[in-house]
């Protein structure tokens, strides 16, 4: 009887640890959701924490006095002189105006705070308006980027400013008096790629990635729609109907990048198409994002319940009208669905694009399938990769904008998915 | 003409040519008394007719479009005089390009030779004459297709049938076009890779420990080119991916298996998604959340306890990496974990084991091939991952297992050999296919494993 006891005192010892290794066992399960989560929060945290300043812009408002001598310019109707005249000076001398105790030996560094492109906003300002000439006129430049990291990062260590202590204090005293501000950045939702940070905006990318996913959506939506229906409905169960689906599910686990090989070695040097275009680059994503909506697609032709095409058959359908008629609109939110996700992923693919060209430095925005672009994701690889560290702003800003369009994406997919949803 | 504009054509004749067979066919039904008497539906005659119009022509502008630029290409180096034919293709391809930089006027004429000047004449000529051709030929071929469709309309005529079958084929096309992809890339991996290994011997790129394509290391490499050895590729390779699965493995397993046998409904459906916007968030993000975050903070830290760390790492790329995979691998695990039968878990509840004994001794050993599986997939996709590497793993090919050190990896290399500038027949580029061959090679064999392995275990309790 002894044994009993000391058995069933063993256990009841043992039960202890026993429990605690269960909540030990629960506590890492914690543990390992709440490193997954700290990780994404990390990353949205610090990418807008990078980033939110890049939607600000930073201006000066100037009195510029449009003297036609200043500026060598007595017509502002005639093109060349357009292109001669002095754009620059009216601005320093505006800005000297505005900076007490000022003197010419200081022009330099006056000069330095002011945009490179201002004096073309001033030249397109004169073109628009040539009976502004010999006036005094209050307009907004925006200020050089250097200026632009003083006033959004002053205290901030990841940044080195680069203005002198002189004009730290200029532009103080600017700010205090309310003629240098910081407001909406317009200029980086309108603009294209530019090598100044101040000046560059993400339209040019924008229009890129959304020509790029047209041609990706045309021709990757009906071609994975039918080879869906041909596998799951008319494929007879032989060797090679296999090796379709088992290409199928390799293809869809085929690194990026090896597709952009395909892409370089296929479209560009064999068929000579352009590089750096949104349709070799809609292409390359479309054989990528194929496999993809395949198998989302088969998934949901599966789902159709066998009653439905049973009663169509009954009435004498064929094949063809079963699956056209009445499997398909059935089965089309599943396939929407599916395609959403997949070109979310296209959407945000950088490798493939890499190799075939679209990392070219890209000014203006492409107004064509055969113009030369570039993609969002890419133009924020180019950024990040940039040595100046006003564009890591712009750069983290460009991100959001992705991320804004992706989650709307699966927010799209899963609102479609609980609004179209049929159980059956 | 534009393609674009010539494709809308195509499909405008194809509708015309539906309109006028679908009242050819009710015209001919009329005298029969309706169309009850025509064997198919009038629908059908229009879309045959259209299909027979359209396809044909389609077919034509692609292949015209796909092998324009290289024919004219060739004409145009046909026709420069003898003396200043190129004599490589590196040479042929710059040629070509200051050829049409000419002719597209971003090259001023008066830079140039004259025989070039010529040449780029030639190629716009030619260019027009193409176009020409072209529009002529798909628009007739539209046309003479459609007419002989619209002739053929009877009433006997299946025309459904007959429609039928051509859309069964064009269904057939579309998943067909996955062999295609597949071809593709074996084709465009393996031509160059081959001529590579013309250029490079067997034993150096695989048995070779220096990796350095730029420069020339002695004097008897191939054409001063540089040393091909992938060894300090793969390593750094592998190092990442290591580093990547010691992230996502502990902690995508752990919380798959927290979600699926201890989360309440509510937590699970919180937590689920906002694991899998893990995975919809673009890798160049990652990447630049690693290069500009988890890197400097990792050698600050380094630093900081006296350990020398490089400002690129392959601990921040592999850290940020695994975070990456993580929701991929806890979704495989959350399947498969699902996948074990509820009796498995009764049955050892009934005797007594805790919910963590149930999960170590039954649960997970049922699971466990599937969950291999699932982390084989993983390696694949870390091993061909590509932006976080180029933005935080760096380019020295270094031969080393310290996580703190720069490493290089293979899709690393083939980034920085194929972007910027590049003549298509030197070692250099050439070696990128090489690499992409290898790495093609690699992860199609972990895929295969994986997705055998994957699917014999999930049917096995079904």
């Amino acid at each position: 009887m002894t044994d009993h006891r000391s058995q069933a005192e063993l256990v009841r010892q043992s039960l202890k640890a026993r429990y605690r290794k269960e909540r030990r066992f629960r506590a890492y399960g914690i543990l390992a959701i709440a490193i997954a989560l700290a990780a994404l929060v990390t990353l949205f945290a610090d990418i807008i924490g990078k980033g939110y300043t890049g939607f600000a812009k930073t201006t000066v408002t100037l009195e510029v006095d449009l003297d036609g001598e200043v500026m060598y310019l007595d017509d502002p109707t005639d093109k060349r002189q357009l292109k001669m005249a002095d754009f620059v000076e009216p601005l320093i001398l505006a800005l000297m105006e505005e900076i007490p105790g000022a003197t010419e030996d200081d022009r330099d560094l006056i000069s330095e705070l002011i945009n490179p492109y201002a004096s073309v906003t001033l030249r397109d300002a004169l073109k628009d308006n040539p009976e502004w000439l010999g006036t005094t006129r209050t307009m907004t430049f925006l200020t050089h980027t250097d200026v632009d990291v003083y006033v959004k990062h002053a205290g901030d260590e990841g940044y080195s400013i680069k203005l002198n202590d002189q004009q730290q204090a200029w532009v103080d005293e600017l700010v205090e008096r309310g003629l240098v501000e910081t407001s909406f950045n317009d200029v980086f939702f309108s603009g294209g790629d530019s090598r100044d940070p101040s000046k560059a905006g993400i339209l040019g990318a924008v229009v890129g990635s959304l020509l790029t996913m047209f041609v990706t959506l045309v021709l990757s939506f009906p071609i994975g729609v039918a080879a869906a229906i041909y596998l799951e409905e008319f494929a007879p169960q032989n060797k090679f109907t296999d090796f379709i689906e088992v290409n199928i599910n390799n293809l869809a686990a085929v690194p990026s990048i090896i597709f952009g090989l395909l892409g370089l070695a296929v479209f560009i040097n064999l068929f000579g198409m352009p590089r750096s275009v949104p349709v070799v680059g809609g292409l390359v994503l479309t054989l990528m994002t194929l496999p993809t909506i395949i198998i989302s697609s088969r998934a949901a032709i599966k789902s159709v319940p066998p009653s439905i095409r049973e009663a169509a058959e009954g009435i004498g359908a064929s094949k063809m009208q079963v699956v056209l008629h009445h499997v398909l609109p059935l089965a089309m939110p599943g396939m929407l669905t599916g395609s959403i996700i997949g070109m979310a992923q296209a959407l945000g693919e950088t490798a493939p694009l890499l190799l075939i060209g679209m990392v070219a430095f890209i000014v203006d925005v492409p107004d064509g399938f055969f113009d030369s672009a570039t993609v969002l994701p890419v133009q924020v690889f180019l950024w990040a990769g940039s040595p100046e560290l006003a564009f890591i702003e712009r750069a983290s800003a460009a991100i959001m904008v992705l991320l804004a369009f992706l989650i709307s994406m699966n927010a799209l997919a899963i609102w479609l998915r609980k609004r179209l949803e049929r159980r059956w | 003409m534009q393609p674009a504009n010539l494709l809308l054509l195509t499909v405008v004749l194809a509708l015309i040519t539906y309109g006028f067979a679908y009242a050819r066919s009710r015209a001919l039904a009329m005298p029969l008394g309706g169309i009850r008497h025509l064997k198919s539906l009038p629908f059908y005659y229009g879309a045959r007719a259209a299909l027979w119009s359209g396809i044909p022509a389609l077919i034509v502008l692609a292949l015209w479009a796909a092998f324009e630029g290289k024919v004219i290409q060739t004409l145009v180096l046909g026709s420069l005089p003898p003396d200043s034919v190129p004599q490589g293709a590196g040479q042929a391809s710059l040629l070509l390009s200051k050829i049409s930089n000419v002719a597209s006027g971003a090259l001023p004429v008066g830079f140039v030779d004259q025989s070039i000047a010529d040449a780029a004449e030639r190629l716009k000529g030619l260019r027009e004459q193409s176009r020409m051709l072209m529009t002529a030929l798909v628009i007739s071929v539209a046309v003479l297709a459609g007419f002989l469709g619209w002739l053929r309309v009877r009433p006997k005529l299946n025309a459904r049938s007959q429609v039928e079958s051509i859309l069964k084929w064009l269904f057939f096309a579309c998943a067909a076009l996955a062999i295609l992809t597949t071809v593709g890339i074996i084709f465009s991996v393996a031509y160059e890779t081959v001529r590579f290994f013309g250029q490079v011997p067997f034993t150096e790129f695989f048995f070779g420990s220096q990796w350095s394509p730029q420069t020339a290391l002695r004097a008897d490499q191939v054409a001063a080119e540089g040393a091909f050895g992938m060894i300090p590729l793969f390593t750094g390779t592998l190092l990442i991916s290591a580093i990547a699965m010691i992230v996502a493995v502990p902690v995508g397993l752990m919380s798959a298996i927290y979600l699926s046998e201890y989360a309440s409904k509510r937590v699970r459906g919180t937590v689920k998604p906002l694991l899998e916007m893990l995975a919809g968030i673009p890798t160049v993000v990652y990447g630049f959340f690693a290069a500009l975050t988890v890197a400097p903070f990792i050698s600050d830290l380094a630093s900081s306890l006296g350990i020398d760390a490089a400002s690129q790492s392959a601990l921040a790329a592999g850290g940020v990496m695994g975070i990456m995979i993580i929701p991929f691998v806890s979704s495989l695990s959350d399947d498969v974990i699902n996948a074990v039968p509820q009796s498995l878990r009764d049955g050892s509840l009934a005797l007594g084991a805790t919910q963590s004994e149930t999960m170590k001794k039954v649960i997970f050993p049922a699971a466990l091939p599937g969950i291999m599986g699932g982390v084989l997939l993983a390696v694949s996709r870390a091993i061909g991952e590509t932006m976080i590497v180029v933005m935080a793993a760096g380019l020295a090919a270094n031969l080393t297992a310290n996580p703190l050190e720069a490493v290089t990896t293979v899709t690393v290399q083939i980034v920085t050999l194929l972007t910027g500038d590049q003549e298509f027949d030197s070692a250099k580029t050439l070696a990128a296919f090489a690499l992409g061959a290898m790495l093609f090679l690699a992860t199609l064999l972990l895929n295969i494993i994986a997705l055998r392995i994957v699917r014999k275990y999930r049917e096995q309790y079904d």
